[in-house]
């Protein structure tokens, strides 16, 4: 390992080091202050003689003549074991519930490769979280990545903890796990959900990584891919279900674009980087299915939408990006909804390979689409009676207006610790069709009217 | 020999590497990356690497192989699966396990497989660049015709029947420049176009089973469309639904920078799908380039050129090939991050300025041509482009409609009400329907354009009616606008709405495309009649037939007789309200 006392200039959290015969292009880096504290960085671009270095962490009281870094000779790597489950760590890997290192020889690159297409099992096994608007109308399956897309002050967090507790796939037992990852987030947050993990004894099969709003934001650029990293040890090498949680990636893309902007690179939309979509996707990606093995990586990111503009490019790419999203409303919020689920801005992409006879029940794309559809049209009907009244609406209308009602309050709302099963949420929705006109049931087959709707209607 | 002097994310320069010049594949380091020389400036080159670079260091080697970055084209394309610079997925599952590791070398076509060469030419005869020489019946369906490569001809000297790998030699020719033994593999490079004699306009429409799509936004063989939309609103459903259902001999589906899952999906799916005109398993007729989103980024640019250089080839045996390209979007966006590498002076968002000229070359190696074989093939290209907040106003959008003829615009407003396929009517066009309309009337029905027009126009008439309705309510309009009202309801739900996921309506042949349409005016012209002779609107909304239209869709191919039945029905309904 060699070391050097040659550091030139420090701009933001880059240290240009000279000299260096060859670096290694992503080589970590330890670098010693004068003080004797020490600090880990990562090659970002290495040539013939001079290395730049991004800093994880202030770059406070580093200097030019009595710094020291040391170059690693290897890239970053996090050890993994079992012991893992149960315990709390930093945003780089470090032990931040007093307990001592983890003791594993195995240390695995935090980078990701990608998983061979080829390889990939297809994600088709439906998981019940007990929420209606999930279950019934995007629902997740195994291998799955799924964003809940979110504003401030919507309660996402809930939500979130709700998914982790209730969980299953029906007809099997406990071999899951959830791995948190906390980027950016408050004290409060993070606490939060350590609670909530506690009071429900998920806490023993849960990895946490926190990198919270008080600590260093580079780190926030590793805290997923050390989260992932577990994930993918803890999936395909020990046969777990693995659901992992990462919030607030809001504040991981603003890391992203702090070091961008301090590499004076171009910039791309609001001064994010052109290379965001490719950075996020070696994120999300981490999710699926491999054949052969036991386990699974399903991803839940949170995000919130910078002033709720679905437009924005944090949204916007991971949209692109994952298999579709949970876009939560702060309409249905204010009506003291929760849920507050817009099911019509919301999308799982993967939902009809876990659905349907033999996984959850023969009717249920009829009924979700027929949801969908007679939902849309309710909310139609309420912008327009808003402009002309309601007595100017046809007594068909009126009927699509009260479902549109009902269905947020009954089908989308429902308690905290409400754990519907498919069943509940599929016969609700068969109550609800009771309030419109047969003749309007495109969307379902008519012999599912006979065999599960018949019984609501009159 | 060459050395690494930097390196900088997939960007890394060399020094003193032998021989350098533009486009030439090099392998980097002591894992042997692949890359390509992109740049060269004096004693540097810089190479674009398709493959990751950490833990690649100054001072490592570089080797340059002297070839540009090529093809392997000949028997075996068919039914496999390629990353951007066709490397054998499962291959490279055998190599390197579950994950892509780096520096894993793989041969494009299997060198052990033995195909049965059939020969169609003899000794003595002149053959000439492109011309063929023999087939392997490579499936059920697709003969894979073997061309002499570009370059050479002359007298065949010998010419050999029998199994042989893609290696072994099948003739010989007498060229001036001497003998020359030809196999059944070639290879060619990926930036280039293949040559062709002529092009020819494009006048035969591309089938897809998609209402939307072949009755009013058609895409003609050779022809270019674009589909341009937000995150779900059913790009890459709609480039699966083509990729499935046209009626091209060859299909090549380059999934760019995508989803992994989406690519298993086509891998779980495709096998178990028949095609509708040949009866073969589509899988047959289909090549697959999976470059996902988190694979390297320098092969993510090459892959729309992979896959186009081998639907190229397909062309020249004499076959329509159809290309989706998912996402152009993703691919331009690699452009982007290179460019940024490289420092170049960026244009509008980032791209580089080139952006525009590497779009048009693209959709220009689409065409219908008559081959260097004379035979006649088509490339028909289909690229999904994905605009940063749905706003087309971006340039990889705007530098893609100025160059393709068909636009199908997705509506997320569409897709939130789960209306698909989410084209939205209004604003989508092809601009085909003039050279391919004499093919409808000669094929399908006389009417056909006649009706498609009149189609169209209520769906029109419905978007000013619905301004009314917006201010005043429905009930202040005059009847026979309400039937409007009521028959384009009737066109949006019942037509233009398709279920890619329902066993029947994931394809609708022109002809039941036809009948359903028919059948839709027909209740239209009878509603007018009715209505104007006294009979209530209520009355006519409150038909029997009105259900059986809406099932329309879930008629099977084979019963479409059904259809004629509905519609007299609808007669004998329309007597049975009176008057008229």
């Amino acid at each position: 390992m060699l070391e050097f006392r040659t550091v030139s200039q420090i701009s933001g959290p880059l240290l240009f080091v000279e000299n260096v015969e060859n670096a290694g292009y992503n080589e970590v880096v330890e670098i010693t202050l004068p003080n004797g504290e020490k600090k880990s960085g990562q090659v970002l671009d290495t040539r013939k003689g001079l290395a730049i270095v991004q800093v994880f962490g202030p770059t406070t009281g580093i200097d030019l003549p009595n710094t020291t870094v040391r170059f690693k000779g290897d890239i970053v790597r996090i050890p993994v074991s079992d012991e893992m489950l149960g315990r709390i760590f930093d945003g780089l890997g470090n032990p931040r519930d007093g307990g001592g290192p983890l003791l594993s020889k195995e240390r695995q690159e935090i980078v990701g490769y990608a998983i061979n297409p080829y390889s990939r099992e297809e994600p088709a096994e439906f998981i019940q979280t007990g929420i209606s608007a999930i279950d019934g109308m995007n629902t997740l399956v195994r291998g799955q990545k799924l964003p809940i897309f979110s504003g401030s002050g919507l309660p996402h967090n809930d939500i979130a903890a709700q998914i982790a507790r209730q969980s299953k796939v029906l007809g099997e037992g406990e071999n899951f796990a959830v791995v948190f990852a906390a980027m950016g987030i408050t004290n409060e947050e993070a606490h939060f959900f350590i609670n909530d993990f506690r009071n429900t004894g998920a806490f023993e099969r849960t990895v946490m990584f926190l990198n919270l709003a008080s600590d260093p934001s580079m780190e926030r650029i590793l805290t997923p891919r050390m989260a992932l990293t577990a994930a993918e040890f803890l999936a395909f090498e020990r046969d777990l279900h693995v659901l992992v949680i990462l919030t607030d990636m809001t504040n991981y893309c603003e890391a992203l674009r702090e070091i961008s902007a301090s590499r004076e690179e171009v910039p791309g939309r609001r001064g994010y980087p052109g290379y965001m979509y490719t950075d996020l996707s070696t994120i999300y990606e981490r999710a699926g299915k491999i054949k052969g093995k036991k386990g699974s990586v399903t991803q839940f990111p949170i995000l919130t939408m910078p002033g709720d503009d679905i437009t924005h490019p944090i949204p916007d790419l991971t949209g692109y990006i994952t298999e579709g999203q949970i876009v939560l409303s702060r309409d249905l919020f204010h009506k003291n909804i929760y849920p507050p689920i817009d099911v019509l801005l919301s999308l799982s992409r993967l939902m009809n390979q876990g659905i349907g006879k033999g996984k959850t029940r023969e009717d249920h794309r009829g009924v979700a689409d027929q949801l969908y559809s007679a939902y849309a049209r309710g909310r139609d009907l309420r912008n327009l009676s808003a402009i002309v009244g309601e007595g100017a609406l046809t007594p068909e209308d009126r009927q699509f207006l009260k479902f549109a009602d009902e269905f947020e309050k009954r089908f989308i709302g429902q308690g905290r610790d409400e754990d519907r099963s498919i069943t509940e949420t599929l016969d609700l929705g068969w109550e609800l069709f009771a309030m419109i006109p047969e003749t309007e049931l495109k969307r379902v087959k008519k012999e599912f009217i006979e065999r599960y709707g018949r019984r609501f209607r009159q | 020999m060459g050395v690494v002097y930097r390196v900088s994310g997939p960007v890394v320069i060399a020094k003193d590497v032998e021989n350098a010049k533009m486009f030439d594949v090099v392998y980097v380091g002591e894992e042997r990356l692949i890359g390509e020389i992109i740049r060269i400036i004096g004693n540097n080159s810089t190479i674009q690497v398709y493959e990751d670079t950490s833990g690649l260091r100054p001072g490592e080697p570089v080797v340059n192989t002297s070839k540009p970055l090529s093809v392997e084209l000949g028997p075996g394309l068919l039914r496999s699966i390629y990353d951007g610079i066709q490397r054998p997925l499962p291959v490279l599952k055998e190599k390197s396990g579950e994950f892509i590791r780096r520096g894993v070398f793989a041969n494009a076509l299997d060198e052990k497989a033995e195909w049965e060469f059939v020969p169609s030419v003899k000794p003595g005869d002149t053959v000439n660049s492109g011309s063929i020489i023999g087939y392997v019946q490579e499936s059920q369906i697709i003969k894979t015709r073997i061309m002499v490569p570009y370059g050479i001809r002359g007298a065949v000297k010998d010419i050999y029947s029998g199994k042989f790998t893609v290696n072994d030699t099948v003739g010989i020719v007498n060229t001036t420049n001497g003998e020359i033994k030809l196999t059944m593999k070639e290879y060619w490079s990926v930036r280039f176009p293949r040559p062709y004699k002529e092009k020819l306009p494009p006048q035969i429409p591309m089938i897809t089973g998609q209402r939307v799509i072949d009755t009013f936004f058609t895409i003609a063989k050779g022809g270019t469309a674009c589909v341009i939309g937000p995150f779900g609103s059913g790009k890459t459903v709609i480039q699966h639904q083509l990729a499935k259902w046209s009626d091209t001999d060859v299909v090549v589906y380059v999934g760019c920078g995508e989803r992994g899952n989406e690519m298993t999906e086509v891998l779980v799916t495709f096998p178990e799908l028949i095609d509708p005109k040949t009866k073969g398993p589509l899988m047959d007729r289909t090549v697959l380039i999976a470059n996902t989103s988190n694979m390297p980024v320098a092969a993510r640019e090459a892959s729309v050129y992979t896959a186009i250089t081998i639907a190229e080839y397909f062309r020249d045996m004499g076959y329509d090939v159809s290309l989706m390209a998912d996402s152009t979007s993703r691919w331009a966006e690699a452009m982007r991050e290179i460019s940024g590498r490289l420092e170049e002076m960026p244009g509008e968002e980032g791209y580089p300025a080139y952006l525009s000229r590497r779009l048009a070359e693209f959709y220009e190696r689409a065409g219908r041509v008559v081959t260097l074989n004379d035979q006649l093939g088509s490339v028909t290209v289909v690229g999904a482009v994905s605009p940063p907040g749905g706003d087309t106003s971006e340039p990889v959008s705007q530098g893609t409609l100025r160059l393709t003829k068909v636009f199908w615009a997705l509506d997320a407003s569409l897709a939130n009400r789960r209306h698909f396929p989410s084209v939205n009517w209004l604003a989508s066009y092809s601009l085909y329907h003039s050279t391919i309309k004499e093919w409808f009337e000669k094929n399908i029905s006389k009417e056909w354009n006649m009706m498609r027009d009149r189609a169209m126009a209520i769906l029109q008439q419905e978007e000013e009616l619905q301004q009314i309705v917006q201010l005043v309510g429905p009930d202040a309009l005059p009847d026979k606008e309400r039937i409007i009202l009521d028959t384009a309801k009737m066109l949006r739900e019942d037509y233009l709405q398709q279920s890619a996921f329902d066993d029947v309506d994931t394809y609708c042949s022109l002809k039941k495309q036809h009948m359903m349409l028919k059948t839709i005016l027909n209740y239209h012209d009878l509603s007018l009649k009715f209505v104007s002779s006294g009979v209530s609107l209520k009355s006519i909304l409150g038909m029997k037939v009105r259900e059986r239209i809406s099932r329309m869709k879930e008629i099977r191919e084979e019963m479409i007789a059904e259809i004629e039945n509905i519609n007299r029905e609808m007669e004998d309904e329309f007597k049975s309200l009176g008057v008229a």
